[in-house]
């Protein structure tokens, strides 16, 4: 079976290669596709790791400010909600898509492909929820979210006295998986895997 | 890596699709209105008017650029008194109070990613346009590195999206958005869109001396 590098278009005799290692374009050094054992089992355990980190980042606030005894604290959607209320919409749809629902989107996809292959069935569209997937996936910014959290946590503490609340650990832990399941996800094994089970 | 083939996709008349990577077979390379028969989706030899959709981005996102950073991004009110805060001025702030290593990953994230982005991808438009063969391997990690880096510049906008949850104490402390956060956002988006029309492929094209897009 043959290839082409995504980037430079040149094509390549498919190659075996021992697990653990990554196949790069011979011309560009592009990535054309990674061979972890269990690779998929491995995205659906991580997966389903962010799943769990995601309900738990929802419960808890996320940073508490305090200032002349008044106490603030903020959960995760909050900061979208603010900016939908003060009229920046567009920022407020964008923060909400971008911290909340595509991580949510994108883990929920991974689970709905994976789980089903897991047991030898087919997930229900499966062309329309991978591609959903691999437009969804840049989109999901949780891991900037987190710097973000930082860059304010730092600011705020300038002047007043904020600390840490257990949404911020569970975002953390949420993004460590949501990275993982990426890391061992490998597109081409994935597709295989479909084509066998068709 | 053994097995090579000193061809492309395309000069072999098939077909890459985008989104699966299968190889198909065309007799027409040019075929519109293909579709992948695995995951069905459009299919072409070379993104859409890539260089044109890539200019035109850029250009917006260089002229949004202006007011991303003459207009506040934020203000803070605090016992009556207002103190707006720009992009560059909140980096300062960081770099007054002693906070060296958040300052710095702003400063990168806030104001040499957009920069960088929009120039390097300025260059490569253009390499491809001059046909130039210069450093095709440089040009394709220059790609890469662009494509991976540009998600970070938000972190300034879920930074004000924090603090503006955050702080609203009434006339204690108040944090607002300013109309500077809309245009660096929109600077963002519009380069992630540029780096995503850009279509790589196009440079290792001139190599093998092809002028057609």
């Amino acid at each position: 079976m043959r290839l082409a590098c995504p980037e430079c278009d040149l094509l390549h005799e498919s190659m075996e290669i021992t697990y653990g290692h990554s196949g790069y374009c011979q011309r560009c050094g592009a990535v054309l596709f990674r061979n972890h054992k269990n690779s998929l089992d491995k995205t659906l355990a991580f997966a389903i790791t962010g799943l769990v980190f995601f309900l738990l980042a929802n419960i808890f606030p996320i940073l508490v400010f305090k200032m002349n005894g008044n106490t603030e604290a903020n959960q995760l959607a909050d900061g979208a909600l603010e900016f939908l209320n003060s009229g920046y919409w567009p920022l407020g749809i964008l923060v909400l898509f971008a911290s909340v629902i595509a991580p949510l989107l994108v883990l929920c996809l991974l689970v709905s492909i994976l789980l089903p292959l897991k047991y030898n069935r087919l997930p229900v569209i499966p062309e329309l929820q991978i591609r959903t997937l691999l437009s969804l996936r840049p989109w999901a910014m949780a891991e900037i979210f987190v710097i973000g959290i930082m860059v304010a946590f730092v600011k705020l503490g300038d002047f007043a006295e904020v600390g840490i609340g257990g949404s911020l650990i569970s975002i953390i832990c949420m993004v460590l998986a949501m990275v993982l399941a990426f890391v061992f996800l490998d597109r081409r094994t994935l597709w295989q895997r479909l084509d066998q089970l068709k | 890596m053994r097995g090579l083939l000193p061809i492309t996709a395309k000069n072999s008349g098939i077909l890459a699709c985008e989104t699966c990577h299968k190889l198909i077979v065309c007799d027409t390379v040019s075929e519109k209105g293909a579709t992948c028969p695995r995951c069905k989706r459009a299919i072409h030899v070379r993104k859409k008017n890539s260089l044109n959709r890539t200019w035109a981005l850029l250009v917006a996102a260089l002229v949004l650029y202006i007011p991303a950073n003459l207009f506040p991004i934020m203000t803070l009110i605090s016992f009556g008194r207002e103190s707006r805060e720009t992009i560059l001025s909140g980096i300062y702030q960081l770099f007054l109070s002693d906070q060296w290593v958040i300052a710095i990953v702003v400063l990168l994230a806030s104001v040499f990613v957009p920069i960088f982005k929009i120039a390097a991808l300025a260059f490569l438009v253009i390499s491809v346009q001059m046909g130039l063969t210069w450093r095709p391997v440089f040009r394709a990690r220059l790609y890469r590195f662009v494509e991976w880096i540009g998600r970070w510049s938000m972190i300034d906008i879920f930074m004000i999206s924090v603090l503006i949850a955050l702080v609203k104490l009434k006339a204690l402390a108040t944090i607002e958005a300013g109309p500077g956060a809309l245009a660096f956002a929109a600077v963002v988006i519009l380069t992630m869109y540029a780096s995503k029309t850009f279509d790589p492929r196009l440079m290792w094209d001139r190599l093998e001396g092809e002028i057609d897009e």
